[in-house]
């Protein structure tokens, strides 16, 4: 029987050591490229964040200060961990491995490189067995890092449940009403996406976009792109929308009472989470692995070979958008939480939602031979009606609060 | 491997359906109810049924569960029930018959050795036999979107109606005299 592949093309069909070890090596890749990535990523933004605000930054532990995060790590390993006596202790112990762990998972679905150039699919053959550059391609693609990162919230929420201490509690009740929210505005971003591409799995949604046109920023309009930016930033708890641990407000929110190693591993996790979601974003909506493309010409680094050069290709993509997230951490004051609440659910929900269901009409006009300008125009014409219906709802709502005060 | 895999997720499911009704703490039965649904969710994967497992992560483990969560935390009873006191008098005979009363259907189904009422149905069947990696998701969407959509927007007005009543229950309007007051 012909079965389909379940994990990788790799894993079909009887398992030699050929393939077994191209997914242990795999794994050993993500894994380690996962862990360096973030120890320069936090040096990274230490110093980008010091240039902003005329400061040298990390300079004394290795050259241009590269090894301060592993100088740190190491303090932190032999600090002396402590669990408070309210906390509760199975819990306690848990939380910090529930962050880490969903870090690492989504790293398995980004296409890290390979050749989809000239009709290749991102196939590469390593040790006779051909494979993709990515350590999981599963049909669910991109909705399993959905589903990750919605396993990250149980770190958070339970950090500061377990901690037994009311800062804490209240900073982890704020990021599990904020990551649920803004995950809802993420999905239907992607949703574009999905539309689009007609396929969930990354690497097809890679090798749909060869040229600078064909870039889903491009064919799913703007919007879907920056809706998807902000509610990244939001999800990763990143500022301007840490709230979450809001220093002047929470002490330190969720992690305040965490130490030591424990401590070490939630903030492995923020930043293993930045960068991943800075891969998620390429990976969508910017080609990923796929060089810059006009037309037939290629912006081909010479000398390479293609499946390589993918991978610098992304490498330097995903380095434009942390570097766009430590701007923002730099340069924008951080929201209040009702402004951060008004931001994800009357705006950016509609916003997205309206946005599909635009793409769709325009879709369905194509499949259907109907004139496109007349769809958009009526398209557009319902859709701007039921935006003036929410917004007449949501002013009828605020004179209501006005005249009875709050609810709660 | 496939034995493995479901050796594994059943235990894990089971494990985690008893830790929700065993657990005194109400939050450690929440995890156990996420335990479950992970290990239901590997289940659905090793049955080729990828996007299912994705959205019972997502919509379960990832928003109902955090809910779960979100109101014991504010509600502040994270500690242990008093199991004493009975809301409802009765209520653990009839969870106890009812229970005993699926487990027997179920048990007399899986032993009936009926395929067709092990395999209901060709979807999945077909959808491995296609090499085709969406057929999955196409196949839902067409299901639903085709053949059931009347049930579908139905249940969707249902969660509409749902959520609208709720508010309008938690909500009490005040009269013009209390807000002078």
């Amino acid at each position: 029987m012909n079965v389909r592949p379940l994990i990788d093309p790799g894993l079909v069909g009887d398992l030699f050591w050929a393939p077994l070890l191209v997914v242990a090596l795999k794994v050993l890749v993500v894994f380690v490229l996962g862990l360096i990535a973030t120890m320069l990523m936090v040096w990274f933004e230490r110093k980008v964040v010091a240039g902003m605000q005329n400061r040298i930054g990390p300079n004394k532990a290795g050259p241009f200060g590269l090894l301060q995060t592993l100088a740190d790590g190491t303090k932190l390993f032999f600090k002396e961990d402590l669990i408070p006596d309210r906390a509760d202790r199975f819990v306690f112990r848990l939380a910090p491995l529930l962050a880490l762990v969903p870090a690492f998972l989504a790293w398995a679905i980004i296409p890290l490189g390979g050749d989809f150039r000239n009709g290749n699919n991102g196939l590469v053959t390593w040790f006779g067995v051909e494979t993709r550059v990515q350590l999981a391609d599963p049909p669910m693609g991109v909705l399993f890092a959905l589903a990750i990162s919605s396993i990250a919230v149980y770190g958070v929420m339970l950090a500061g449940w377990s901690s037994g201490s009311k800062y804490p509690l209240l900073g982890s009740v704020r990021a599990s009403a904020q990551m649920v929210s803004y995950e809802a505005a993420l999905g239907l971003s992607i949703a574009s996406v999905f539309l689009v591409a007609g396929t969930l799995s990354t690497s097809g949604i890679v090798s749909a976009q060869s040229t600078l046109g064909d870039w889903n920023l491009v064919t799913t309009g703007v919007v879907p792109m920056v809706i998807f930016l902000i509610a990244a930033t939001a999800e990763l708890n990143r500022p301007p929308f840490d709230l979450v641990e809001a220093e002047q407000e929470l002490v330190g929110g969720f992690h305040t009472e965490y130490s030591s190693i424990r401590f070490a591993l939630f903030f492995l996790a923020e930043f293993m989470n930045t960068v991943t979601m800075s891969a998620l974003i390429v990976t969508l909506f910017f080609g990923g692995p796929q060089p810059i493309a006009i037309g037939d010409t290629v912006l081909d680094i010479p000398l390479i070979p293609n499946g390589i050069e993918g991978t610098i290709w992304l490498l330097a993509k995903v380095l434009v958008f942390l570097y766009i997230y430590v701007w923002f951490r730099a340069t924008l004051p951080r929201f209040r939480y009702d402004q951060l609440m008004d931001l994800g659910w009357k705006l950016l929900i509609p916003a997205s939602l309206g946005w599909f269901m635009l793409l769709a009409a325009q879709r369905l006009a194509r499949n259907e031979g109907w004139n496109i300008v007349i769809t958009t125009t009526v398209s557009v014409i319902v859709i701007g009606g039921c935006w003036l219906l929410l917004q007449l709802g949501l002013s009828r709502a605020a004179k209501d609060r006005a005249v009875e005060g709050s609810m709660f | 491997m496939e034995l493995f895999v479901f050796v594994v997720a059943a235990a894990m499911s089971v494990v985690g359906a008893l830790g929700v009704v065993l657990r005194r703490n109400p939050v450690h039965a929440a995890l156990s109810l996420v335990l479950t649904l992970f290990g239901v969710a590997v289940l659905f994967v090793a049955q080729h049924a990828e996007f299912l497992a994705a959205v019972q992560v997502i919509v379960y483990a990832g928003a109902i569960v955090v809910l779960f969560l979100f109101v014991i935390m504010l509600l502040g009873v994270d500690r242990a029930e008093n199991l004493r006191t009975e809301p409802l008098a009765s209520q653990r005979v009839v969870a106890g018959v009812t229970g005993l009363g699926m487990l027997v259907l179920l048990t007399l189904a899986a032993l009936s050795g009926d395929d067709e009422v092990l395999s209901r149905g060709e979807g999945i069947a077909s959808a491995v036999a296609e090499s085709d990696a969406n057929v999955n998701v196409r196949q839902l969407a067409t299901s639903i979107f085709s053949d059931h959509v009347v049930a579908f927007e139905a249940t969707s007005v249902l969660l509409v109606v749902a959520v609208v009543g709720t508010v309008m229950l938690a909500r009490r309007r005040k009269t013009s005299s209390e807000v002078a007051q």
